[in-house]
């Protein structure tokens, strides 16, 4: 485990009045947040909210409009050369019927550090098997991805940021297609990579598993709706504001009457069960 | 007439043994970059590419400068002008190709047709695999030398590419470069096989190899030896065939890469159609759908093949998280994700 020579006051994630347009489209607005070391952050919201978006600026897959992003107190683009950040993508968009393995794709993590040529030393091949086994898929390490369970495949992702040694973990939906036991699984295991003091940021728009995961939240509806102690930012009131009730005309940022149509409205449903969240979406 | 004398009659003749020479190069080189090609959904920049270098290879004649110089530039050119129009419009990605290369397609027709006494229109479309000079095959080694040792060199990033862009973005690797290198080895790889088959059959050896390997291979290493295997003994006897049979050489070497393929679609296994119908048979005889109970009881389906999700999560899921399942990708897929054009 590398020690990272960053002063402590340096957030692991600075962003700072973030708007991204896409064209004429508002994708977010105005957001600001922060991360710090060893904390996971739960990125909440309905498809469409700018979850997605957000990581994009973060990776600098996207030119913001107008203010900045920092990472460990430097670019985005620093950061990425020096291996502290990595990425899961969301199940939809990973080719599953590739012809790698899952200790292939392990490797990858490792390429950032690698020669030109990408060739494996005993020290990376010894890497790669330590990921494999503190995600438990050194039994399958053989196996082509397309052939693995959901909480398999994404704890194959896990394994390539694990053997990255990254310092920021931005994880897509990890939950989408996962069955509860492989959930509790990943919780444990993202839990135990916060306590080596790194950072996890999850976007997700099922909010059950977000109190037992994560320390923070962050609500998200192209602007920021609320962030803090995850029990504070999931009330009954913020929830109508970000997931119902459903909106009429998704492209546009939800109107002030809605806060209080919605807060009125929404207070029967559990905190656990988001009102009509996923038919909502755009 | 013995097997010995049916192997070794065409070889006393220089331009056969030449001919096999060039299209055995050529296919390997092919075959290769058919791996990545068909990965990266690029078999229509194959195309486009292949057809773009017309213009460049009739003006190489009338200049009297090496074909492959002329073909290169515009295949190049080709590729640099469908990023440019792809990124300045929100057009796909299938369309700007197609507007491009027929462009240039047109173009070099006319410039073939204005220019009639000096260049065999027939040679560079359908290839003159059996008139190539001592010096055009050793351009062909060196060209097809070259391109592969890149290849192979940077095969692991060419990979990552290919299956997670995303992801060699964030390591810090410069994924445009990546994608140009890639699209340079296509342009050069073009230019070393309309030699062999022509413009227009070139386009067949840039990914029929690759998805016969692929339907037979789960592993990236496998697929490149596979590939290569297949597309030496097709062109082998594609050469063969022409001789003994009297027709186009490039016509029969593409046949007998689509006969492969044919034949690794029907009968491979466990993948080939006739398996599976087999197999469907067989679980429709055993009572109704047994790999169905094994999903619900939550055991991997292990023996079918990898190209569905295998639902094993997907039953437990409940609420949120099923609905999630089934949304779609949302805007987090960049259309460009498939796109040549970024380079």
């Amino acid at each position: 485990m590398t020690a990272l020579d960053l002063p402590a006051t340096v957030p692991v994630l600075g962003v700072r009045n973030l708007s991204v347009s896409y064209n004429d489209v508002h994708a977010l607005d105005d957001v600001t947040m922060s991360l710090g070391a060893g904390r996971i952050c739960g990125l909440i919201g309905v498809n469409g909210s700018g979850k997605s978006t957000l990581f994009k600026a973060l990776m600098g897959l996207v030119v913001p409009r107008d203010g900045s992003v920092e990472l460990f107190g430097m670019s985005s683009a620093s950061a990425r050369k020096q291996g502290l950040v990595a990425y899961m993508p969301q199940a939809e968009e990973v080719d599953w019927t590739f012809p790698v393995s899952v200790s292939d794709v392990v490797a990858m993590g490792l390429y950032g550090r690698l020669g030109a040529a990408r060739r494996l030393r005993a020290a990376d091949r010894a890497a790669v098997d330590d990921a494999l086994e503190r995600v438990g898929l050194s039994e399958l390490r053989k196996r082509q991805i397309g052939q693995l369970s959901g909480g398999q495949r994404k704890r194959v992702f896990i394994a390539r940021s694990i053997a990255q040694d990254a310092r920021l973990l931005l994880l897509d939906e990890p939950f989408a297609g996962v069955d509860r036991a492989s959930e509790r699984t990943m919780t444990a295991l993202l839990k135990a990579l916060r306590d080596e003091g790194r950072s996890v940021l999850v976007s997700t728009h099922d909010l059950a598993g977000v109190p037992e995961l994560c320390d923070e939240a962050v609500l998200l509806h192209r602007r920021v709706l609320a962030q803090g102690d995850p029990f504070q930012v999931l009330t009954h009131g913020n929830l109508a504001l970000a997931f119902g009730p459903a909106p009429a005309a998704p492209a546009a940022p939800p109107a002030p009457s809605v806060a209080t149509v919605g807060s009125t409205a929404a207070p029967a449903a559990a905190p656990a069960a988001p009102p009509a969240a996923p038919n909502g979406e755009s | 007439m013995d097997v010995l004398t049916f192997l070794l009659e065409p070889l006393q003749y220089g331009f056969l043994t030449r001919a096999l020479a060039v299209t055995v190069a050529a296919a390997v080189v092919a075959a290769v970059l058919s791996c990545w090609l068909i990965l990266m959904g690029w078999s229509l920049m194959g195309d486009a590419v292949s057809h773009a270098v017309l213009p460049g290879v009739a003006l190489a004649y009338i200049l009297g400068i090496p074909f492959s110089i002329g073909a290169f530039v515009f295949g190049a050119g080709a590729v640099a002008l469908i990023g440019i129009v792809r990124s300045t419009t929100k057009l796909k990605a299938d369309t700007v190709i197609g507007v491009v290369f027929t462009a240039l397609f047109a173009t070099g027709l006319a410039i073939v047709s204005a220019t009639p006494s000096q260049i065999d229109l027939m040679h560079i479309l359908f290839g003159n695999v059996l008139g190539v000079s001592t010096g055009e095959v050793w351009q062909v080694l060196v060209l097809g030398a070259l391109t592969l040792a890149i290849l192979l060199f940077k095969r692991r990033d060419l990979t990552l590419l290919a299956f997670d862009r995303t992801h060699a973005h964030v390591i810090g690797l410069n994924t445009r470069m990546l994608s140009a290198l890639l699209l340079g080895l296509l342009a050069l790889t073009v230019v070393v096989g309309l030699q062999a088959v022509g413009i227009i059959l070139v386009v067949a050896m840039l990914i029929t190899p690759g998805a016969t390997a692929f339907l037979l291979s789960r592993s990236f290493d496998r697929m490149l030896v596979i590939a290569v295997v297949l597309t030496v003994a097709a062109s082998v006897a594609g050469i063969y065939a022409s001789y003994y049979l009297d027709i186009s050489t490039g016509a029969a070497v593409v046949l007998c890469q689509a006969l492969v393929f044919t034949a690794v679609y029907l009968f491979a296994r466990p993948d080939g159609v006739l398996w599976q119908a087999r197999r469907r048979r067989a679980a429709s005889r055993s009572g109704s759908g047994s790999t169905i109970a094994r999903s619900a009881a939550g055991v991997p389906p292990t023996p079918t093949p990898p190209t569905q999700m295998p639902p094993t999560d997907l039953p437990a899921a409940d609420g949120p998280t099923a609905g999630a399942a089934a949304a779609p990708p949302s805007a987090s897929r960049t259309p460009d994700a498939a796109l040549p054009g970024e380079a």
